[in-house]
């Protein structure tokens, strides 16, 4: 039998190589270099992880329910279907012809990319306990998949029941894939695809990562009550202070964000406020393009953007009601909420319009759905119904107004307004979310897995919880602002973010591309 | 031979078609343009960016008559063409010189 590393070399020399032309000699040397490490680097923890494995599977756990595996499965692909081809639509139809192909080309590959530093690090980085740096950021344990295979699995939020890791592993990676594509928007029509290629990279390993596991890096139910059985069972002093630091050390071991208590259920910190900040900062470093405010640059496709919207809601379906990571009560309330809020949004964006610009737009409903669905994403399984309806209807005036009175009287250029309607819809749906999880206004109230006597009932504080959000939109907006501020600087200096005036001028489809979206 | 080139409203077209056909204009070339004029332009809102479209949708139809045609031929499209309203569009009348056919290479007004 073949050596792992030997066999990692001959897939190169005798597939890639003959599949790959490379330009430049250099680079070619370079990528060769990058991939043969990566492969043996992989392999070896391969090998690594079939001597680990028997450790790993000791003790009898509760086994993952075939609906719950199935529906986690589905939700995925439904978010995938978000970013390609939804979001890429949704996007490339606001755009101009001529960078058409951009858009669609940056929003693909971003989703590809992701897809593969997931694989290699991102998961672990973002789902793994990093010992004493554990608020801040996972370890590299699952790096390569380490560990991960069919019979290994994920907790969910019920006691005793779990999904296979893949699902949950495959899921997450779906968000890791759109959020940094949403970011694309804010700089559309003026940036080089190697610069949106570098930025992506470090901006997902250094931004997203952290800031998912900040958030969802969660105790297991299952440990938090079995920590809790035995401080109740502990008998004598000792057995107590045993216990009761067991238990500590348990809810403890979380993401930061997540141990303060911040409620996100689907992302509207890590995956909204968290693009939508980083792709204004992106906008106002890039710069505007160049004639904004002069010439004409409405969208071109206003049927594209109708589709991309629409598959967005479809899709959201999975996002939302697929976070709940089992398929219960709470996930039909966090589908509902969806169907409702974004209804709402969509209708309310349309009317604010009617009211105040003359006319009801297409263009109005779908950014007013797409409105809706992130402001109901963190609350989507905490609200009740008439709440994230409620939550609709307000945060598409707010989104209407940024977009239009805030972004104007600034100037900055955020091409396809996802500062306006991610960071400010995510922002309005965390705070939302804080008020209308209170079981008085239709929520569903905390859950404390340590009151294992009282059905996991936790008490509902509205000042306490509002300071949790509002810590979980601060940190997210200071960590993802600056740090995207620095990322773009540092890609500036390495590669250059934006192309020359007559490639911008001439469009991005066919000066970075090579290519027509549109050849009629 | 003239050449008769009427710049009108593109839902007219039809009729303008018909008209020519009736007296016995049996052909013409039509171009989808874009035009100025006293009509203006009107405004287009996409969240908060507002553009003035100044240039409107034109048809343009060359039509080649003989001599002895043009002022059917302006009549037809006059009437045909005609809604009263400021945008109805204009007719230009330009010398022709000569035409071929190109099948036959027949020439002049046995080309038309």
């Amino acid at each position: 039998m073949r050596q792992p590393s030997d066999f990692a070399l001959t897939l190169l020399t005798n597939q890639e190589l003959k599949q790959m032309t490379f330009k430049r000699p250099a680079s070619a040397g370079w990528a060769i270099l990058a991939i043969g490490a990566l492969c043996a680097v992989g392999f070896v923890d391969a090998a690594l992880a079939q001597t680990a494995a028997p450790a790993a599977a000791a003790p009898a756990a509760a086994v993952p329910n075939k609906g719950d595996t199935a529906w986690m499965l589905v939700s995925s692909a439904l978010v995938l279907m978000m970013s390609v081809p939804g979001l890429a639509l949704f996007y490339g139809g606001l755009v101009r012809t001529k960078n058409m192909a951009s858009i669609l080309t940056q929003v693909f590959a971003i989703v590809s990319m992701v897809g593969v530093l997931w694989t290699l690090y991102g998961y672990s980085l973002a789902f793994t306990d990093g010992g004493s740096m554990t608020p801040w950021i996972g370890g590299l344990s699952k790096a390569f998949m380490h560990g991960i295979d069919v019979n290994s699995t994920a907790a969910t939020f019920s006691n005793g029941v779990v999904i296979p890791e893949l699902a949950y592993f495959v899921f997450q990676m779906t968000f890791a894939m759109i959020t940094p594509a949403l970011i694309v928007g804010a700089f559309a029509e003026r940036i080089k695809f190697s610069a949106v290629m570098l930025f992506i990279l470090l901006w997902v390993t250094f931004i997203y990562f952290p800031i998912a596991h900040w958030v969802w890096y969660v105790a297991a139910p299952d440990d938090v009550a079995a920590a809790a059985k035995a401080l109740a069972a502990a008998t004598d002093a000792a057995a107590k202070t045993a216990a009761q630091a067991k238990l500590d050390e348990v809810t403890g071991a979380v993401g930061w964000l997540a141990g303060a208590g911040a409620l996100d259920f689907a992302g509207g910190t890590v995956v909204h406020i968290n693009a939508g900040i980083a792709g204004f900062v992106g906008a106002l470093i890039i710069g505007k393009r160049i004639g904004y405010g002069k010439d004409l640059m409405a969208p071109h496709s206003l049927t594209m953007t109708m589709i991309g919207a629409s598959l967005l809601w479809v899709g959201w379906f999975g996002f939302n009601a697929g976070s709940n990571l089992e398929a219960t009560g709470t996930t039909a309330l966090a589908f509902v909420n969806t169907m409702v809020a974004t209804a709402g949004a969509a209708l309310s964006w349309l009317l604010c319009e009617w009211m105040f610009k003359g006319k009801p737009s297409l263009l109005g409903i779908c950014s007013g759905a797409v409105a809706g669905l992130v402001a109901v994403t963190p609350a989507s399984g905490f609200a009740g119904p008439i709440g994230a309806l409620v939550l609709g209807f307000v945060v598409s005036p707010v989104c209407l107004f940024f977009v239009t009175a805030v972004k104007n009287a600034l100037g900055y250029d955020d091409a396809l307004d996802v500062f306006g309607v991610h960071c400010v819809g995510g922002i309005i749906g965390a705070l939302g979310t804080g008020i209308l999880v209170n079981p008085a206004l239709g929520g569903a109230g905390i859950t404390d897995y340590a009151n294992i006597t009282g059905n996991n009932a936790g008490t509902y504080d509205l000042a306490t919880q509002m300071i949790a959000q509002g810590k979980a939109v601060g940190a997210t907006l200071l960590w993802s602002g600056i740090g995207s501020a620095i990322l773009y600087k540092l890609v500036d200096v390495i590669v250059g973010l934006r192309p020359s005036v007559e490639e911008e001028r001439e469009g991005l489809d066919i000066s970075e591309h090579g290519e027509r979206a549109y050849n009629m | 031979m003239k050449i008769v080139m009427a710049i009108i409203k593109p839902f007219k077209l039809e009729e303008v078609r018909d008209a020519l056909t009736a007296i016995g204009v049996h052909g013409l070339t039509v171009t989808e343009v874009k035009g100025y004029g006293r009509q203006k332009g009107h405004t287009e809102i996409y969240r908060g960016a507002e553009y003035a479209v100044s240039f409107l949708p034109k048809i343009k139809i060359e039509v080649a008559v003989a001599s002895d045609q043009v002022d059917k031929t302006i009549e037809a499209i006059t009437t045909a063409a005609k809604t009263g309203q400021i945008g109805d569009g204009k007719i230009f009348v330009i010398n022709l010189d000569h035409a071929v056919r190109i099948r036959t290479g027949e020439a002049d007004a046995a080309a038309l």
